[in-house]
């Protein structure tokens, strides 16, 4: 007898997805499709929705890589009108499902060229990031172990086992660590793996797992001193700090070639229904406002040059000065077959 | 008054004639829509048979349906290990705290798998509590550490379903007539044959219901083997994220989908072929649960007591005293390890540091978490009431159909999100798919659960009450629904567990406007540093409250019904 | 023989059975009457082995059976709400005592002819031929019991135990099986013990009685010594015996009633209060025992009722018309309302 209640629950649901299907939504809608990690500001927000007359909506939708397959499947009617968080290791499957249009922003002239990878304008570069190996400082200083300089110093026994990365099938950092073992030992770098695995590497499946649960120097407390994460995190560390402190616990191993560096890409989605407001929110991203809200929130670097960044940033965070130098065009083709046969090794 | 009494035995008769299509309608509609037509419309973009002449997609396939297969059956046969056992205490015997162990049995079911994997951890991990206040290290037990991350994996599955078990056969427990039992010993049965010959045939069709449900999570399951297993050990359900998500192999995802799918049915079908087969048994008069008497019933509760606490509560309490734990000092120096009490997460839980657009403040996310929690139940209810109805006496046709109910809860959660993206475009950010996501996983249940309880109701109560006037709402009213309160709250309680736990969070994309609990600690987990981790632990301290109290609440109605019965 | 001696036994604290003695003979029906809630079923449990007495013993032949676990002691237990194992049929219900058995003594096995021999034997006892591949959730009432029956007859245990067996059942139903218990108890002259509240039942069933009230057996005799000399307030109440009437010792062998004063000596003291049994006696010719007097009492008919081949008849004492209780007697004519008539009955003192 619950007949006559449950269907007219369902009419009225399915009534309330039709009107919001039908209505239009509205010229001052811009949807924006992002990961799950995208965090921004809300007066910065704001700011641009008030100059614009303008409804800013974000989608998150789950990793880069989960966003960036969504946005593929739903091309032909996309779920919004810009899509952020695609970085330079997704990129080109990006460009090849061509799911994105072209915009030569103004704002690119504050941007150093070396961040804009798609000559062709498609996918914009927001902010950038380096994958390096943390290290917990308390841990090497008390066993009086010195910090490893180089990919084959990890292999050493007596870094037996202190190491924990990210599987490159699941996680962005771990496979940007894995490109650059790439990019440091070519085709050897399968053999690289064996000898760390040898060596007690641990693998997570993702960064929270690997950051929180294994490494020793976050408030998980982990029995790794060693971790793949971002060159800012040590900034993170001072930023979130539970009591004030003048020193991170945690730093990065920046040294040539064992850092890779992430870059983040804006783009207008294909099929959009707002392109103006589209370019416009774009100009915004790229624009100083945002660039410098960034960091705090995202903890990566602007890519516009005239963009200050926060003091936690100059004091705590490092910069790799040679990152590991790896094509978007090499990841494109040989990106899946180098993790298929990484993920062999590990097994 | 007798003409309308005659006319609503007239309508009475048009509705068993004609009512059963309608019965069947509102559930069948949402699943329709929701289920099948998302899925076919992915299936039918993906599913491409020239995958199965690719030799390297077969072995895949193959290794991972064969692990997906071990890992559940292990992790099933342990669930029912430490299940069994419970179910048993907790049906049978009283003890002081019980209400609150049984509650606590629960929570696991809701809690995000980045939470359980941070209570373990903040347990037994190198500094977790074991290794700071009792010197108890597992690294002292070298175990390797593919091994170790497998006993893991099941301990997880474990520490998530017991209280499936403890559900779902406990209840059937307190059913059974204490006399059979009484009647099997004076026979010259001895335990083990009273437990063989008598018990477990008379529990067989809910030891299959656990076995399925608990077996079905294990084998769809997803979050914790990515997070505690690691990359050696996929799953079916892994693997399709693996290939739909990250390697891109849509059609390999969609054979393995296929596969998925297939496996469901047949358990489905397995499971209502067993459960037509076996009578319910009527509900109880009185709780026959008692204080232990002999040595050996104390002992058992006792030992059980330590081992369920020792289980659940540990993790389970690491949480909040790490959510007031300042670690700083220890990070700083771990030679003298300080641990300073501070309530600075709570406080901080409530401050938007960074003027963030996605600050998500606490009250809220847990007003939106038991809002959906709430729209869930009424509308798993609404729609699995109808169809638990048509099912109680079902028709052939409705036995085939039958099986397909359950198959959302084996149908992979990310080619779902797909299909759905396909089927509902921009839609499906709409916070309306929130509720409804939920309730595709918590019908199935619903109806299981209301269905036996229903098809028990004899016939005759209701011709009497309608004999004595009732019109047919009131005889649903006066007759059905207190026979069925307890039913109906035990497929509540789950409709709320699943939403309020997130189940199927990855068919979605959200709206940073409408944040819930979980959405909340995985925001907090995302970036470094202390504030975030004690935020989230915080966070998740809120979220186990919260789910202990709603138990806790539903327990005392149900015990209330019990007693009115 | 099965003996019980002094057990004590309490129910959540509260001392339930203070002192339990009694024994049940080879081939003697014995049948247990006490007020819901006085221990009848904790006693039957007890024996069972389903349940512990704190102190004193059970005993099976002078053999203490405090070591033997419920299923090694061969006693056969009827409920009133059957107890059938739903999921088993008529055949497997009653064949799983004669399994258990054949599973208990290796070697011994019980032989699958045997099984069926036995089954359908007992099938034929109970009146239930035919009936062996049916559902025992299918059955009605009376039906199920039989097969309880059944089941607990075919491992030819030493003692059967019946709690309340008929409760559930209708009049004629009940008469019915109460006769083929009754039947089948003097054929395979099984010690039984019938608990009940049911006088008749009892009466037609009871080789002995035994009267449980609070936490003790008050009285343990033949039906036909009990319905003579009840003794206790609680025994005639229980059993239906005669009236229960209020009454006063004035001197030593003075009793004080509302129908007037009686010459009875009923070892109180002058002043005390008490409870006397008035009955009519079966026949002035029996012979008369101490403690009871025959005296004609006065009483004004203020209802009667026909019961088939005599009337009942309800009235009051006609002396001191404020009298509160009233009588019920049985009379061959039956009188008006309004009569005063004197009756002859027996008094007997109650304790």
């Amino acid at each position: 007898m619950t007949k006559p209640p449950s269907a007219f629950r369902l009419l009225l649901i399915a009534f309330c997805l039709l009107l919001s299907a039908c209505a239009p939504q509205g010229p001052t809608t811009l949807t924006v499709m992002t990961h799950d990690s995208f965090a921004i500001s809300e007066e910065v927000v704001v700011a641009f929705e008030q100059a614009n007359n303008a409804d800013v909506v974000f989608l998150q939708s789950g990793d880069a890589g989960a966003m960036l397959n969504k946005a593929i499947l739903a091309k032909d009617a996309p779920l919004a009108d810009v899509m952020f968080g695609v970085d330079n290791t997704f990129l080109s499957r990006a460009l090849e499902a061509d799911i994105f249009e072209p915009y030569q922003s103004p704002a690119l002239n504050d941007i150093s060229a070396e961040f804009v990878l798609d000559p062709s304008y498609r996918a914009l570069p927001v902010d950038y990031g380096d994958v390096c190996i943390n290290y917990d400082k308390k841990y090497f200083a008390e066993n009086n172990l010195a910090v490893p300089q180089s990919f084959e110093d990890l292999a050493k026994p007596e870094y037996n086992g202190l190491l924990v990365v990210e599987n490159p099938a699941t996680s962005s950092p771990g496979l940007a660590f894995m490109l650059a073992t790439r990019a440091y030992f070519g085709d050897g770098f399968l053999d690289y793996w064996k000898s760390l695995k040898d060596n007690g590497v641990v693998v997570a499946d993702g960064w929270e797992t690997a950051y929180y649960t294994n490494f020793s120097a976050s408030s998980g407390q982990g029995p790794q001193p060693m971790v793949v994460s971002y060159a800012s995190s040590p900034a993170a560390e001072v930023f979130f700090a539970s009591e004030p402190l003048t020193e991170s616990p945690t730093a990065s191993i920046v040294a040539s070639g064992m850092c890779f560096r992430q870059i983040e890409f804006v783009g207008i989605l294909k099929n959009g229904q707002n392109r103006d407001l589209a370019e416009k929110f774009i100009d915004f991203m790229l624009g100083k406002q945002f660039q410098e809200d960034m960091p705090l929130n995202m903890f990566v670097y602007p890519v516009n040059q005239t963009a200050q960044l926060p003091e936690v940033f100059t004091k705590y965070a490092q910069v790799a000065e040679q990152p590991a130098s790896i094509t978007y065009d090499d990841i494109a083709t040989n990106r899946d077959v180098w993790i298929e046969a990484w993920v062999d090794v590990m097994k | 008054m007798r003409l309308s009494s005659a006319l609503s035995t007239k309508i009475r008769s048009c509705l068993s004639a004609n009512s059963r299509i309608l019965l069947w309608i509102p559930a069948l509609i949402f699943l329709l829509s929701t289920f099948f037509f998302p899925l076919s419309k992915i299936l039918a973009l993906t599913f491409n048979f020239s995958t199965l002449t690719d030799l390297d997609n077969l072995l895949i396939a193959r290794n991972s349906l064969l692990f997906t297969f071990y890992q559940a059956i292990l992790s099933t046969l342990l669930t029912f290990v430490l299940g069994l056992p419970s179910a048993v205490l907790f049906s049978k015997f009283n003890f002081p705290g019980k209400s609150l162990l049984r509650a606590l049995t629960a929570v696991p079911f809701m809690l995000p798998t980045v939470v359980v994997a941070a209570a373990f951890n903040s347990l037994l991990g190198e500094r977790g509590l074991l290794a700071t206040t009792f010197d108890l290290r597992l690294s002292t037990f070298d175990l390797q550490p593919s091994i170790f991350n497998f006993l893991l994996i099941l301990a997880a599955h474990t520490f998530y379903n017991t209280s499936i078990v403890i559900r779902i056969v406990g209840n059937a427990i307190s059913r059974l007539d204490p006399k059979l039992e009484a009647s099997a010993r004076s026979l010259g049965a001895d335990t083990f044959h009273v437990w063989k010959d008598v018990i477990f045939p008379i529990l067989r069709p809910s030891l299959l219901a656990a076995a399925l449900l608990v077996f079905m999570f294990d084998f769809t399951s997803f979050g914790v083997i990515l997070l505690l297993g690691g990359s050696q050990f996929a799953t079916l359900e892994v693997e399709i994220y693996i290939r739909a998500l990250q390697l891109p192999n849509l059609n390999l995802a969609a054979l393995l989908s296929v596969i998925q799918l297939m496996f469901t049915l047949i358990f489905s079908i397995l499971y209502s072929r067993t459960i037509n087969q076996v009578q319910t048994q009527t509900a109880p008069r009185f709780s026959t649960a008692r204080p232990p008497k002999t040595i050996q019933e104390k002992l058992f509760v006792t030992t059980l007591c330590l081992l369920l606490s020792a289980f659940f509560l540990l993790p389970l309490l690491s949480l909040p005293i790490r959510s007031l734990t300042r670690l700083e000092a220890d990070r700083g120096q771990r030679d003298q390890v300080q641990y300073g009490f501070t309530a600075d997460y709570y406080e901080e839980l409530f401050i938007n540091r960074r003027g963030s657009l996605f600050y998500v403040p606490p009250v809220q996310a847990a007003l939106n978490s038991l809002g959906f929690a709430v729209i869930t139940v009424i509308l798993s209810l609404a729609l699995g009431y109808p169809a638990a109805y048509a099912l109680a006496k079902p028709t052939r046709l409705e036995k085939i159909l039958d099986p397909f109910l359950m198959l959302p809860l084996g149908a992979s959660a990310v080619m779902m999100g797909l299909g759905f993206i396909l089927s509902f475009g921009r839609l499906i950010a709409s916070p309306f798919f929130i509720p409804i996501a939920h309730t595709l996983i918590a019908l199935p249940f619903v109806i299981r659960t209301l269905q036996p309880a229903l098809a028990s109701i004899p016939e005759r109560l209701r011709q009497v009450a309608s004999t004595l006037g009732a019109s047919p709402f009131r005889v649903w009213q006066t007759v059905d629904l207190p026979i069925l309160s307890r039913a109906t709250l035990s497929a509540a309680t789950f409709a709320f567990t699943v939403s309020l736990g997130e189940f199927g969070a990855t068919l979605l994309i959200t709206r940073p406007e409408y944040p819930t609990i979980p959405i909340a600690i995985s925001r907090f987990l995302s970036q470094p540093g202390g504030l975030n981790y004690g935020q989230a632990m915080a966070m998740a301290t809120v979220l186990m409250l919260l789910t202990t109290l709603s138990i806790l609440l539903i327990e005392k109605l149900r015990f209330n019904n019990a007693g009115e019965l | 023989m099965l003996e019980l001696r002094n057990v004590v036994k309490s129910y959540e604290g509260k001392p339930l059975l203070t002192d339990i003695s009694f024994t049940v003979a080879e081939g003697e029906t014995v049948c247990l009457l006490g007020a819901s809630g006085s221990g009848k079923s904790t006693i039957l449990r007890m024996i069972a082995g389903l349940d512990f007495p704190e102190r004193g013993a059970i005993l099976l032949n002078n053999l203490d059976l405090a070591g033997t676990p419920p299923h090694l002691r061969d006693f056969g237990l009827v409920f009133q709400d059957y107890g059938l194992f739903p999921h088993l049929n008529v055949f497997d219900n009653i064949a799983f005592g004669l399994r258990m058995k054949s599973i208990k003594h290796k070697g011994h096995e019980v032989h699958k002819g045997e099984i069926d021999r036995r089954v359908y034997e007992l099938l034929e006892q109970v009146n239930l031929v035919g009936f062996d591949s049916r559902k025992v959730t299918d059955l009605s009432g009376g039906e199920q019991q039989r097969v309880a029956l059944a089941r607990a007859l075919a491992p030819s245990p030493r003692l059967l135990m019946f709690d309340e067996p008929l409760g559930a059942l209708d009049r004629s139903l009940k008469e019915d099986l109460l006769n083929e218990i009754r039947g089948i108890l003097h054929k395979t002259k099984i010690p039984a013990i019938y608990v009940t509240h049911d006088q008749e039942e009892a009466f037609t069933i009871a080789d002995r009685i035994l009267v449980l009230h609070e936490g003790t057996i008050i009285r343990d005799a033949a039906p036909s010594e009990i319905w003579r000399d009840p003794q206790f307030a609680a025994v005639a109440k229980l059993l239906g015996i005669g009236n229960i009437i209020e009454a006063e010792m004035i001197l030593e062998n003075k009793v004080k009633t509302v129908f007037g004063t009686f010459n009875l000596n009923c070892v109180k003291n002058a002043g005390e209060k008490l409870q006397l049994l008035i009955q009519q006696p079966p026949s002035l010719s029996g012979e008369r025992r101490g403690g009871e007097v025959i005296e004609q009492i006065q009483l004004t008919v203020e209802d009667i009722l026909f019961k088939q081949d005599q009337f009942q008849v309800k009235a009051r004492g006609a002396v001191l018309s404020e009298s509160k209780g009233g009588l019920v007697i049985h009379m061959k004519e039956a009188p008006k309302v309004g009569d005063v008539i004197t009756v002859q009955v027996q008094v007997k003192c109650l304790s």
